[in-house]
């Protein structure tokens, strides 16, 4: 039987079978989608970062940098170790703190504190930064990232919750000077 | 035997296969390519099967999970029986079939290969490399140790730059805002599931086009490739001077793959399986982070870019060398296949072997990463401290304590990052090395805010001890002659 247009019916039947599959394609792609995006979709999006307390402020003495660990704040069970990150924390002058993230602002290789001369040293290519965070020399291309900060009922507390790269820095607005100047909440 | 053939003949009744494997199998090759230089691609082909068997082996213990992995491999290292051999052979396995599809990929470009009508037999061989590479990189994730960890952050960290997209990439990367079990469980994905699955899609897509465009004849200096008459040329040739694949030329493949899959078995019993390394836990901060070998050029150019080059050729580089080597066969399609007669292709060669060799030998020692406990491990050698004043044995002290030694060596002993210092004093004179120490400069930190005065002094005195005796030591001309026109003369270094 042919329609009119010369079109038989079976062929017309074949092109309404493909259209309808391609329809239910369309529409299955759009939860598998959804699915794949979920790191980056809508809802998640900045709910990554957390306060977080590092614990009191006997740890870390006026005029020293210490390392201190957290538990991130988006974890699962099975995340195991990983979600334990350390940061580098900077009592000023025993009022006013900086917490770097222990990333290396290069490629993100853990820097390591030498207190003896004041410096910050990546063990990959070498990077090298002031006890302030800033950068001495090296490959990276700025200083440390550092973390929102403030003091809560003789806590530090951290803004964290997302690993810092050189594409997206922590708090990548916030000028560190300004950051000193964040009054104690209690 | 007659039971086999009967089995046999009831299957191809119904298979229908026995006629076409016999036809593949026996086609006809030119003559001279039964030659030991084209068995690298079959070879290619037998590590990845091996891959594959080992690959599920392991995975009957493994367990692709942040929290467990590490200890799944401690397992299979020292509790399950020959798992450390298992493990051995897949990453063994895993270095030797990214160095035999280099080679492979090396041979048929200086054959000419890539020429008409084999250029898409070429850009699948580009795809086969590229899965091939993240097989390796995925591969060394799923080794869920200290340098997964890092270099996870080391990709995202690169991922990071892309304008724009940088920050969604890497979330996407990681599966979420860090390194976590999420991050392991799609690389699992990935080295297990989807890259195999385009491996052997293109494995099986390669390998039809090398049965139906036949393998590429022996290149014969001025042998010249054309559209027009290619086809027909290369007929002529097999059916003039062809031999079978089987017999003719296949025993050299079966030599050559089994001579490889021993070399694996002796480098997995010899050397043992690779790492795990310390657990990822990234508050042990005490790590300096390797790359895997074929990775190691990478991190040597990363090193040694200027800064503000590293962006636009770890975002442009790659896309440039995929797109030239796709476009290689539309660009040069034609003409002579001999690498005789090709001295361009040579030299491209030569220089790319020459410059990842370089990269690769110069990351085995990686001359820029700081060494950092030599401040505290590698004493200054007793030499430079004899017959040295109080104040010069003070400076040693400083030299030591203020991590100096980190960056720069003394006796080929410390770090590698700065200048050696054993002569620094046959290249500045003391005023250039106060001003190098306290405002630094070149790659250099200034050290003006963590030495006193009293340190600079000591530190400088030493740094001026450090010449070759007999060599005198470099000294400002004209402020010897401002200050005592009378001493102004070179005087003989100390002993």
């Amino acid at each position: 039987m042919t329609l009119p247009g010369g079109l038989s019916r079976r062929a017309l039947l074949v092109k309404i079978g493909i259209f309808v599959n391609g329809m239910i394609a369309l529409i299955l792609a759009v939860p598998i989608v959804r699915y794949l995006l979920s790191p980056v979709s809508k809802e998640r999006k900045g709910d990554f970062n957390a306060w977080i307390s590092l614990g009191g402020l006997e740890q870390f003495p006026s005029g020293q940098t210490r390392l201190a660990t957290y538990r991130n704040p988006t974890v699962n069970s099975w995340d195991g170790d990983t979600a334990d990150i350390a940061c580098w924390v900077r009592n000023v002058d025993g009022k006013s703190f900086q917490v770097f993230a222990i990333d290396c602002a290069h490629l993100g290789c853990p820097v390591r504190w030498f207190p003896q001369s004041g410096l910050f040293l990546c063990p990959c290519h070498g990077g090298a930064y002031y006890q302030d965070g800033s950068r001495a020399s090296g490959p990276p291309e700025r200083g440390l990232f550092e973390y929102q900060y403030r003091l809560d009922s003789g806590k530090l507390v951290i803004k964290v919750g997302e690993m810092p790269t050189p594409g997206h820095a922590c708090n990548s607005n916030v000028n560190s000077n300004i950051v000193r100047e964040i009054k104690p909440c209690a | 035997m007659r039971l086999i053939e009967n089995i046999w003949n009831w299957l191809d009744a119904r298979l229908q296969v026995g006629a076409v494997i016999r036809e593949t199998a026996e086609h006809p090759v030119p003559r001279e390519t039964a030659s030991w230089f084209y068995v690298f691609g079959s070879a290619a082909f037998v590590v990845f099967m091996l891959q594959i068997i080992t690959g599920i082996m392991l995975a009957l213990i493994y367990v692709p999970s942040a929290g467990e992995a590490w200890n799944s491999l401690q397992a299979l290292n020292h509790d399950i029986a020959l798992g450390w051999f298992i493990r051995a052979m897949h990453g063994w396995g895993s270095d030797f079939m990214v160095a035999i599809v280099l080679i492979h990929m090396v041979q048929v470009f200086l054959f000419g290969a890539y020429k008409f009508p084999r250029e898409l037999t070429w850009i699948v061989g580009v795809l086969l490399l590229l899965v091939t590479l993240g097989m390796a990189f995925t591969g060394q994730v799923l080794r869920f140790d200290q340098d997964a960890y890092w270099g996870l952050g080391i990709g995202a960290s690169i991922a990071s730059r892309v304008p724009v997209m940088g920050p969604s990439i890497v979330n996407l990367m990681l599966g979420g805002p860090i390194i976590a079990g999420a991050t392991l469980s799609r690389f699992f994905a990935l080295h297990v599931f989807v890259i195999p699955g385009l491996l052997i899609a293109f494995v099986a897509v390669h390998l039809l086009m090398v049965v139906k465009l036949g393998i590429n004849e022996w290149p014969m200096p001025g042998r010249v490739v054309r559209k027009a008459t290619y086809i027909k040329d290369y007929h002529e040739l097999t059916k003039k001077d062809g031999v079978p694949f089987v017999p003719g030329a296949v025993y050299k493949d079966l030599f050559f793959g089994a001579f490889i899959i021993l070399s694996i078995v002796a480098c997995a019993i010899y050397f043992g399986p690779f790492g795990p390394s310390g657990p990822p836990d990234p508050t042990i901060i005490q790590t300096a982070p390797r790359p895997d070998f074929f990775f190691l050029w990478l991190y040597a150019v990363l090193s040694l870019l200027p800064p503000s080059l590293e962006t636009p050729v770890l975002l442009i580089g790659p896309v440039l060398v995929i797109l030239g080597l796709v476009l290689l066969p539309f660009m040069f399609g034609e003409g002579e296949k001999s690498w005789r007669r090709r001295p361009i292709a040579v030299l491209t060669i030569l220089l790319v072997a020459v410059a990842l060799g370089t990269f690769t030998r110069m990351a085995g020692n990686a001359p820029w990463s700081p060494v950092m406990d030599a401040w505290s491990g590698m004493p200054v050698p007793a030499e430079f401290l004899h017959n040295r004043t109080a104040l010069e044995r003070q400076g040693a002290l400083v030299f030591q304590l203020k991590q100096c030694r980190n960056c720069h060596s003394l006796d080929n002993q410390g770090g590698k990052r700065g200048p050696a210092l054993d002569a620094v004093a046959v290249r500045l004179t003391q005023n250039q090395l106060i001003r190098q120490v306290i405002q630094g400069g070149g790659n250099m930190p200034a050290y003006g805010k963590n030495l006193s005065p009293a340190q600079t002094t000591a530190l400088v005195a030493f740094l001026e001890t450090l010449h070759p005796s007999g060599q005198v030591p470099a000294r400002d001309a004209s402020r010897a002659l401002a200050l005592d026109p009378g001493t102004a003369t070179p005087q003989a270094s100390r002993p």
